[in-house]
Order: structure tokens, then sequence, then C-alpha cells
């Protein structure tokens, strides 16, 4: 009897404990970014100026990032995510138009990053980093006299090769070895693109986001694909290692800041993309996550090393042959159902 | 007494129906419904996301799983029960050490612990370091199935050690020393008496091991480098890459009802109808 009484107790406080609100007045923001694509130290600075709490919120692919702002999670104030995805979203309005009076440091983003088609009259976005797809390597393994995608299917490397749990990503590189765009919703090129990659499978050692530099600086792999800043990352702690991005054109992509039509505080929300966005945070950002920075200002502080590395400071004529993601709309099912194949296959 | 102690039992039923019954009515509804082209779900009914299940390449991940999880559960049980075994036979002073240790591993988390195992298994790690020190060639040993079976013993090991060091410990003494008066050696006192009597135990640790093995999906992910999918990660995929919850709660319930099924054939051999395998 005692037993009983006492584990009703036990379970009326923990509802008791779970349904009760919290009484603390103060603001909070609902954050929802990358993984490790922060200097953490600004979030908890933001909350002090402002007297706000910031939940911080992290995902490992744009489609995750969807799934999760789509269901109704939290109700976000501010996400960081891939252009394609910010299309997408604009298209299906979830995202609220942004107050540019709120957000003086949208000025010092570079021309190049503005009037881009996910966001052609800059109404959406505030863009936070750019970067691209490219193939990092151990310069004592691989041989990149020919700087094409084909190097991710050669077959000397079996084994030691990491690609990215990423359906986009990898499609993209596959599509590009064909010659195709990596926008295509023709089925008959995406067939091709997934016999390619299902070929690959073979030689590949593991498909995982975020944790590819890792393993590349302990030497434990030939190459993998990569995003520039986990190249960047690599380099900078393993000498042996360097990065190329194919002939063939690669991705550009760029990285914003919206505020989704969930948001409860849109002036808060703006504040804190303006801060975000600032010459002092986008410093201390890069010197994080390693992405090429959108910020004039910023570009010209900072240092000699990172600005020769090729990673961060991408050559004009690889930009030229880059293609950006668009959001395919309805189409994107032509994708991930492919993908689910590819990873679904049996290779023994 | 009675009338009034009945209320007591409310906050469990609120429990059970907000976070049991209730998710899986959902996950039944979206399981047999059909996504329109917005991507909202209606209420259209519809039992295409379980035809869909049993295209070849869907079965062959859930055998696939299936095997997986078997294995890892046979090896479980072979290096759980003696295990067990020991522990339960330790005296007394050292009893409770064993236990402690055997559940030490648990306080922390499992991501951090499968995160350990990358290092031990990796191409540089300490092992082929180790064979390297000794001039044997490398192996590749993670993002192999073998890792990712590995990881689900060492991971779910405790849950076999602990109903089987139960039903031992709960063994009376008298029926061994019996069974050695009768002039029965130690080998078919354990046949005939320790074993069939720590079964329930047994039936309890396969149950509790080869459940969350079949399922697990962040172990193949990071241990199998995410190349041999099992129905875990495809379920995964299915909500968080694809957003086809249809499908994948059809899959969920296809998961269910096999764990259920496996369950209700474990509790046949249960002889005694004791113990901790009553769970049907």
């Amino acid at each position: 009897m005692r037993k009983k009484i006492f584990l009703g107790l036990i379970l009326s406080i923990i509802i008791l404990s779970l349904t009760s609100c919290s009484t603390e007045e103060k603001e909070t923001l609902n954050v929802l970014n990358y993984d490790i694509y922060i200097d953490k130290t600004l979030i908890s600075e933001f909350e002090k100026e402002n007297n706000v709490t910031i939940k911080y919120d992290t995902y490992s692919t744009p489609e995750e990032m969807y799934i999760k702002a789509k269901a109704g999670a939290s109700n976000y104030d501010v996400i960081i995510t891939g252009e394609y995805m910010i299309e997408r979203m604009i298209n299906e309005g979830m995202v609220n138009k942004l107050n540019f009076d709120n957000i003086p440091n949208f000025q010092y983003v570079g021309e190049q990053f503005k009037n881009q088609p996910y966001d052609p009259n800059n109404e959406y976005a505030v863009p936070y980093f750019w970067g691209t797809l490219g193939i990092l390597y151990n310069k004592n393994a691989v041989d990149t006299s020919q700087k094409s995608w084909s190097l991710l299917w050669n077959e000397k490397h079996n084994q030691r090769i990491i690609m990215m749990d990423s359906q986009r990503d990898s499609f993209a590189a596959a599509l590009k070895l064909l010659g195709y765009s990596m926008n295509t919703v023709n089925e008959k090129e995406l067939d091709e693109a997934k016999a390619l990659l299902l070929k690959q499978k073979p030689l590949v050692m593991a498909y995982i986001t975020d944790g590819a530099p890792d393993i590349m600086i302990n030497e434990e792999a030939d190459m993998a694909l990569v995003w520039s800043g986990e190249a960047v990352s690599a380099m900078s702690e393993n000498e042996n290692l360097d990065f190329i991005i194919p002939e063939e054109g690669s991705n550009i992509w760029i990285d914003a800041a919206i505020i989704p039509t969930t948001t409860k505080n849109q002036e808060l929300a703006e504040k804190f993309i303006n801060f975000l966005t600032s010459k002092e945070a986008t410093l201390r950002n890069i010197d994080e996550v390693w992405y090429s920075t959108v910020h004039t200002e910023a570009l010209k502080e900072v240092n000699e090393e990172l600005l020769e590395n090729h990673a961060f400071n991408i050559p004009n004529e690889d930009i030229e042959k880059m293609e950006m993601f668009r959001d395919p709309k309805e189409f994107i099912d032509l994708y991930s159902k492919r993908w689910t194949e590819i990873m679904a296959d049996k290779i023994d | 007494m009675k009338d009034k102690t009945k209320y007591f039992s409310y906050p469990y039923i609120v429990w059970i129906v907000t976070f049991i019954l209730f998710p899986s009515f959902l996950v039944l509804l979206y399981s047999i419904t059909s996504k329109d082209s917005n991507g909202v779900t209606t209420i259209h009914f519809t039992l295409e996301n379980y035809e869909l299940f049993f295209k070849k390449m869907y079965v062959n991940i859930l055998f696939d799983s299936i095997w997986l999880a078997a294995i890892s559960t046979v090896i479980c049980l072979l290096l759980g029960y003696p295990a067990a075994y020991i522990i339960s036979n330790a005296h007394i002073s050292k009893r409770n050490t064993l236990l402690f240790l055997c559940i030490l591993p648990m306080w922390m988390n499992m991501l951090l612990r499968t995160y350990a195992w990358m290092t031990i298994l990796g191409n540089n790690g300490l092992i082929n370091n180790f064979l390297g020190f000794l001039g044997l060639p490398k192996l590749n040993l993670l993002y192999t199935k073998g890792a990712t079976v590995m990881g689900m013993v060492y991971n779910f090991i405790p849950f076999m050690i602990l109903p089987i060091y139960t039903a031992l410990s709960k063994l009376d003494n008298k029926l061994i020393e019996a069974a050695a008066d009768l002039g029965a050696d130690k080998k078919t006192v354990f046949k005939k008496i320790i074993f069939p009597l720590s079964m329930p135990g047994v039936i309890s640790g396969i149950i509790m091991v080869f459940m969350p093995a079949v399922s697990t999906f962040i172990i193949p992910q990071l241990l199998g480098g995410n190349k041999n999918m099992m129905i875990g990660n495809l379920i995964e995929k299915l909500f968080i890459l694809n957003g086809d919850w249809n499908f994948g709660s059809a899959i969920s319930i296809v998961m269910m009802l096999i764990i259920l099924i496996s369950m209700s054939i474990m509790n046949k051999f249960d002889v005694d109808k004791e113990g901790g395998a009553r769970l049907l």
C-alpha cells in the first residue's frame, strides 16, 4: 500500500514539474544552427548584454533542419541554413521579411552575395558564411595531377575514401563528374548518377557528416568529400593535407540567417542577426568555423596565413565554374528516394 | 480503503495514455494514411506504405537487422552467462564490487562510449598500433559489420548479465547440495539444476538485448560507417531526411509487431511462468 502511495506521489510530482511553466520573465530566443557553426561565447555574450535567454539548437543537414522547423518542434526565432532550403522555405511561406533598419551590418555583406536567386531582392536573408564542396586529400597518398571528381572513384583508394551522408552533396559530385547540372530533375541523369554512386559504394570507408576532418587529420583515410571550411580546419592541424576543387566545377553555397514565421519576437531576432554579422563576431566565428566570410570589412583583417589558403580564399577561376543549389521543389523526392536506395544497398 | 487508493493510479494512467498509447496511435494512424503532394498528411486511408515495405530491398534490410541483432544476442549470452555465474558465486564482499563494475560504464553516455570505440578500432587506433608494434599487418576493423556487432555487444551486455545474475542468486543452494549428494557430478548439476532454474533470467536477458539491438541506429551509423543500413537507420532516414513519416511509421509498426511476436515466442520457453520474462 505504502509503495503505491509513494509511486503515485512521485508520478504526480513528475507530471506537475513537466507541466508547470517557469515563472521567469526573461525573453527567450530560439536559435537553430548547424553543429559547430558559431563561436559559442558569442551566445552567452548576447544573453548578458540584452538580458535574454537563448535556446540554442543544432542540426546536421538542411533536410533535418527543414523537418525540425516544419514539424514545429519549437517556435524558432532565428535559423541559419543553406540557400536552397531558404528558397524552399520562402516558397512555402515559412519565412518573415526582415526589417533591414535593425540589421545595419547587412551593408558589409559583399555584393557578390547579394541578390542571389534564393532571395533575389534581399528581403529575407542575411548571408552568414559561404563555401564550396571539394576533396580533402593526403598529399602522400593521392596523386592529384588530374583535378577531377573521378578521384573519389579511384580503386587504388579502396576503403580509404570518406563520403558525405548528405544527398545533395553526394549527388553533386556524381552529377558534375557526368557533366550534368547538380540541380537536374531529369530522371535519366539522376539514374546515371545513382549508378555511379552505387559503383562507388564498395570503395567507400564510411558515409559521415562532421567527422571527416578528424579522420583525415589522423590519416585514417586518403581523401574525403568535404565542405571548404572543414578542409581549412583539417589543413591547419596536419600539413600533409590539401584541398582541391575539381575542374568539372563544384557547388557554391551561402548559409544565411532567416527569421521563420514562428517567431514571437522579430525585433530581438533581428538584433541577434545583426550582432552575429558584426565585424567582431564574424572574426571570432572565422576562428571557430573556418569558412569563407561574406563580410567585406572582416576579410581585410583576416590573417595572412588564412588568406593564402585556397580553401578559405577560394580562387576566382574556380568560383566561375561553380553552381549554386536550387530548391528542386517536389522533385526533391527524386533525390531522396535514390539516396535512400543507395544507402540501403547491400555491399556484401 | 480500496476506493481511495485507486486515485493514486491516476497519474500512472495519465502517463501511459499521453506518452505510450497516444503516440503509438499516431504512429499507427500515419502508417495507414498517405501524404498529399504538398507534403501534408491528410486522412486518406491506404495500405500502400505497407506494400512499399515488401519491396525486396527493405525486407533485406529487415532480415539483416534481425541477423545482426541475433548474432549480438548470442555473443552477449555466451559472454554474459559465465560472467553472471562468476558474480553470483563470488564471495559476498566481492559480489557488490563486481556488479558495480558491470554497471559502471552505463553511467556514461552511450554516444561517448561508442565514440571511444572509434579510436580503438580505427586504422591508426589502439589495436592497429599494437599490431604494427608487433610487426603484424593492419586490420580493417572500423566501419565494418563486425564493428557494429562489437558495439552492440559492448553496449547491451549489462542487460544480459543482470537478469541472469538475479535468477542465479535466487537459486536455492540446497538443491545443488542435494543433487551432489545423489551422486551428480558438477556438469550434471549445471545441466539439470542450475541452467534450467536460471532460464527466466536468460529469457529476460535475450529479450532485453535483442530489442534494443534490432532497432538501434546510432551504432551502425558510428561504427558501421552508414554502409550497412539497419532497420533503425532506415526509419531515421525516412523521418529526418525524406520527411516521409507515413512510410517511416509503417516500418515502425512492422518493427513493433516483430518484437511482440518474438517476445511471445520467448515467453513460451519460460518454464516456470515467473521471473522478469513475463512482459507480455
